[in-house]
C-alpha cells in the first residue's frame, strides 16, 4: 500500500510543475504589472521603467518562472495590484470561511445522501425508492445556480427564515455570539449546496446496494442462517460505502468549483466570491494566486480519493 | 478467399434486400425513439423540449436582434404585461419575453455547438485510447486526467477577460477545451470492454485495418452509448454557459442568454421587487434542463435494459 501512495505522490510532482507553469503562462497573458497601478499623470515614465526593470519584468520567461516559483516556496504570493497588500493576507481570511463553509456543506451532504441511498437501494423499486429517484433527478438535472437563486428568493427574500449575504452579522458580539452568527449565515448556503451535491453519492450508493444483494457472498451469508439485519449492516452495506469513500476526495475538489457560484449568490465572502471581485477589479496578482490555490487543493481532493481507495480496496494497489 | 469473401458479401446484400430491416438489429437511434414513445413522462419530456426548441428558434426568426438588444431608457422596467410588454421590461428598456426568446436560442445553440465539439473529440480521442491501448493509452490519460484536475471555472473566467476580440464562438471553444475530457473517458471505458470481443478479432483476422475496425465495427455498436451522452451533455452544457453568463463572464453583454437576464437576480432589488427580470429565465432554464435530463434518463435506463439482456 505504501508503495501506492508513494508512486500517486511521484505522479503529482510533473502534475505540480505543468500546472505551475500554467499558471505562470496565464498570469502572463493578463495586462498590467505592479506598476501600472501607481500610474498618475505626476509620474515620470522613465522612473516607472526604471522600476520594472529593477523588479526583472524584462528577464527572460524562465528566470520570471523560476523567480515567481522561489517566491511562492517562501509563501510569498506577490502584492496585489490594486489593494497594494500581500494577496496572502487577502486570502487567508476569505479561505478560511470557504473552508468552514465547505466543511458544514460535506458534513450535510453525506447526512443527507447516506440515508437517501441507503433507503432507495434497500426498497429497490418501491415507493421509497421511487421518491429517492425523483429527488436525485431533480438536484441531477437542476443547474446549481438556478436552485440557489430560487431558494434564496423563497426561504430568504419571502420567508425571511435566514439571511440573505455576509458570514457573520455585524452586532455579533462573544464567542457564542459570533459562532451562532457564523453558523446562521452559513447554514442555508451549505443546505442548499449539499442537497445539489448529494446526486453522486445517492446514485453510487443505491447501484452499490443493488448490485450487492444478488452477489454470491450475501447468498451464502444468508443460507448461513445470519440474520437479515447483520446481512445488511455488514456484508452488502460496507461493500457499497466502498465506493462513497473513495469519492470524498472529488466531493472536495466539486465543492471548491462551485464555490464560486454559490458564494456569489448569497455574497458570501469567501476564496470564490473574492475570484469574482478580483477579475471584476482585474487584480491579476490576486487572480493568479486564488488558480494556483484552486488547482493544488484539487490536485490534493484526488490525491486523498486514490489513497483512501488504495486502503480501502486492496484490489488496485499496485504491485 | 477473396473470392469467397465477395461471394459472402453479396450473398449478404441479396438477403437484406429480400427482407428489408427484418434480419437486422434495431439501430441505436430507433431503439432509443421507441424507447422514448414507450414511455408516457418521456414523451411528455420530449414533446416540452420540441415545444421550446420551435418558441425560441421559430420566434428569433421574427426577431430582429439589434432592435431587440437597443436601450430605451424611458421604457425601463415595466411591470408584468405593462406597455405592452408581456413580460415587462428590464433596466434598459428591453421586452423580456423578447429577450428569453433570443436567450433561450443562444444558451440552446452554445450548449448544442460545444456538445458537437466535445462529442467529437472525445469519441476520437477515447476510440484512439481504447482500442490501442498500452502506451498511446497511457499518455492520452495522463492528459486527460491533467485537464480533469484543472480548476476549469476560473480559467475560462480569466481568458475570456484575456482574450482579444472575445465573441460567443470564442466561449464554445472555451468550454470545449475542457468539456471533452470525460467523454473521451466514458468511450474509453467502453471501447477497452469490446476490444477483445469475437467481432472485433474476427474482422482482425479478416484484414480489416484498425482504422476500420474502430470505425466501421465498434462505432455502430456505440450509437446508443452516444445518443445517451449527447443528450445529457447537451443539458450540461447549457447549465455551464447559463452559470458562466449568470456571473457575468459568459456571453458577452450584447448576446442575450438565460444566464444574464437570471443574472438580474444578483441585485437584491430586483429578487424582491423585479421578479418579471429574472424568473420567466429562471423557470425556462429549469424546464429546459429538467425535460432533457428526463429524456437522458429514460434513454440511459433502456441502454442498460439493454445490457442486461445480451
Amino acid at each position: 500500500m505504501w508503495k501506492t501512495i508513494l508512486r500517486r505522490l511521484l505522479i503529482m510532482i510533473p502534475q505540480l510543475i505543468i500546472l505551475s507553469l500554467l499558471v505562470f503562462l496565464l498570469a502572463k497573458m493578463m495586462p498590467g504589472d505592479p506598476f501600472s497601478g501607481s500610474i498618475n499623470p505626476n509620474t515620470d515614465p522613465k522612473q516607472i521603467e526604471a522600476l520594472r526593470r529593477a523588479a526583472g519584468l524584462y528577464d527572460p520567461w524562465y528566470v520570471q518562472y523560476f523567480r515567481w516559483v522561489g517566491n511562492l516556496f517562501h509563501g510569498d504570493l506577490g502584492t496585489s495590484y490594486i489593494q497594494h497588500v500581500p494577496v496572502t493576507s487577502l486570502i487567508a481570511d476569505r479561505a478560511n470561511n470557504t473552508f468552514w463553509l465547505s466543511l458544514l456543506t460535506t458534513i450535510l451532504t453525506y447526512s443527507i445522501a447516506i440515508p437517501l441511498g441507503i433507503t432507495a437501494g434497500r426498497h429497490q423499486d418501491q415507493w421509497q425508492d421511487t421518491g429517492v429517484q425523483i429527488f436525485n433527478y431533480i438536484t441531477l438535472a437542476t443547474p446549481g445556480f438556478v436552485f440557489y437563486i430560487l431558494g434564496l428568493w423563497l426561504f430568504g427574500f419571502t420567508l425571511g427564515w435566514f439571511p440573505i449575504s455576509g458570514s457573520v452579522s455585524a452586532n455579533a458580539s462573544g464567542f457564542w455570539g459570533v459562532l451562532g452568527s457564523r453558523l446562521y449565515h452559513m447554514i442555508f448556503p451549505a443546505i442548499l449546496y449539499a442537497l445539489i451535491a448529494t446526486t453522486g453519492t445517492v446514485q453510487y450508493l443505491r447501484t452499490g446496494i443493488v448490485d450487492n444483494k444478488v452477489e454470491d457472498y450475501v447468498r451464502t451469508a444468508r443460507s448461513k442462517g445470519v440474520p437479515e439485519n447483520v446481512v445488511f449492516h455488514k456484508h452488502i452495506l460496507r461493500n457499497s460505502l466502498l465506493p462513497i469513500a473513495a469519492f470524498l476526495g472529488n466531493t472536495i475538489t466539486g465543492l471548491l468549483s462551485g464555490s464560486m457560484i454559490i458564494e456569489s449568490v448569497f455574497s458570501y465572502p469567501g476564496m470564490g466570491k473574492l475570484f469574482l471581485d478580483s477579475i471584476s477589479q482585474r487584480d491579476y496578482t490576486t487572480l493568479t494566486a486564488l488558480i494556483l490555490i484552486f488547482g493544488i487543493l484539487t490536485l490534493i481532493g484526488n490525491l486523498l480519493s486514490d489513497i483512501i481507495m488504495s486502503i480501502i480496496d486492496p484490489r488496485i494497489r499496485i504491485q | 478467399m477473396a473470392d469467397k469473401k465477395k461471394d459472402t458479401a453479396t450473398k449478404k446484400a441479396s438477403k437484406k434486400d429480400a427482407t428489408p430491416k427484418a434480419t437486422l438489429p434495431p439501430s441505436g437511434f430507433r431503439v432509443a425513439v421507441r424507447e422514448i414513445l414507450r414511455s408516457k413522462s418521456a414523451l411528455t419530456a420530449l414533446i416540452i423540449i420540441i415545444l421550446i426548441l420551435l418558441l425560441t428558434f421559430g420566434g428569433s426568426l421574427f426577431l430582429n436582434r439589434a432592435q431587440i438588444t437597443e436601450m430605451n431608457i424611458v421604457d425601463a422596467y415595466y411591470g408584468w404585461g405593462q406597455g405592452g410588454h408581456l413580460l415587462g421590461t428590464d433596466d434598459g428598456g428591453r421586452d423580456i419575453l423578447k429577450l428569453l426568446i433570443m436567450g433561450g436560442r443562444n444558451s440552446i445553440m452554445i450548449g448544442i455547438s460545444v456538445t458537437v465539439i466535445t462529442e467529437i473529440v472525445g469519441l476520437v480521442v477515447g476510440l484512439v485510447s481504447g482500442y490501442y491501448g498500452g502506451v498511446v493509452d497511457a499518455i492520452i490519460m495522463r492528459i486527460v486526467d491533467f485537464i480533469q484536475i484543472l480548476p476549469q471555472m476560473p480559467i475560462i473566467i480569466v481568458l475570456t477577460t484575456v482574450i482579444p476580440n472575445y465573441n460567443a464562438v470564442t466561449l464554445v471553444f472555451l468550454i470545449a477545451m475542457f468539456g471533452w475530457t470525460p467523454t473521451a473517458r466514458y468511450y474509453r471505458s467502453f471501447i477497452l470492454s469490446q476490444r477483445d470481443r469475437d467481432y472485433v478479432l474476427a474482422s482482425k483476422t479478416s484484414g480489416s485495418s484498425n482504422f476500420q475496425i474502430m470505425f466501421r465495427e465498434v462505432l455502430p455498436n456505440i450509437t446508443s452509448m452516444i445518443i445517451i451522452d449527447v443528450v445529457l451533455t447537451i443539458a450540461g452544457n447549457i447549465g455551464i454557459e447559463t452559470s458562466l453568463s449568470f456571473l457575468g463572464y459568459g456571453l458577452p453583454t450584447t448576446t442575450p442568454s438565460l444566464g444574464t437576464l437570471i443574472g438580474f437576480a444578483n441585485d437584491p432589488v430586483n429578487v424582491i421587487n423585479r421578479p418579471w427580470l429574472w424568473l420567466p429565465a429562471t423557470i425556462l432554464l429549469l424546464v429546459i434542463s429538467l425535460s432533457i435530463n428526463y429524456v437522458g434518463r429514460a434513454l440511459q435506463r433502456a441502454g442498460d435494459a439493454r445490457q442486461r439482456e445480451n
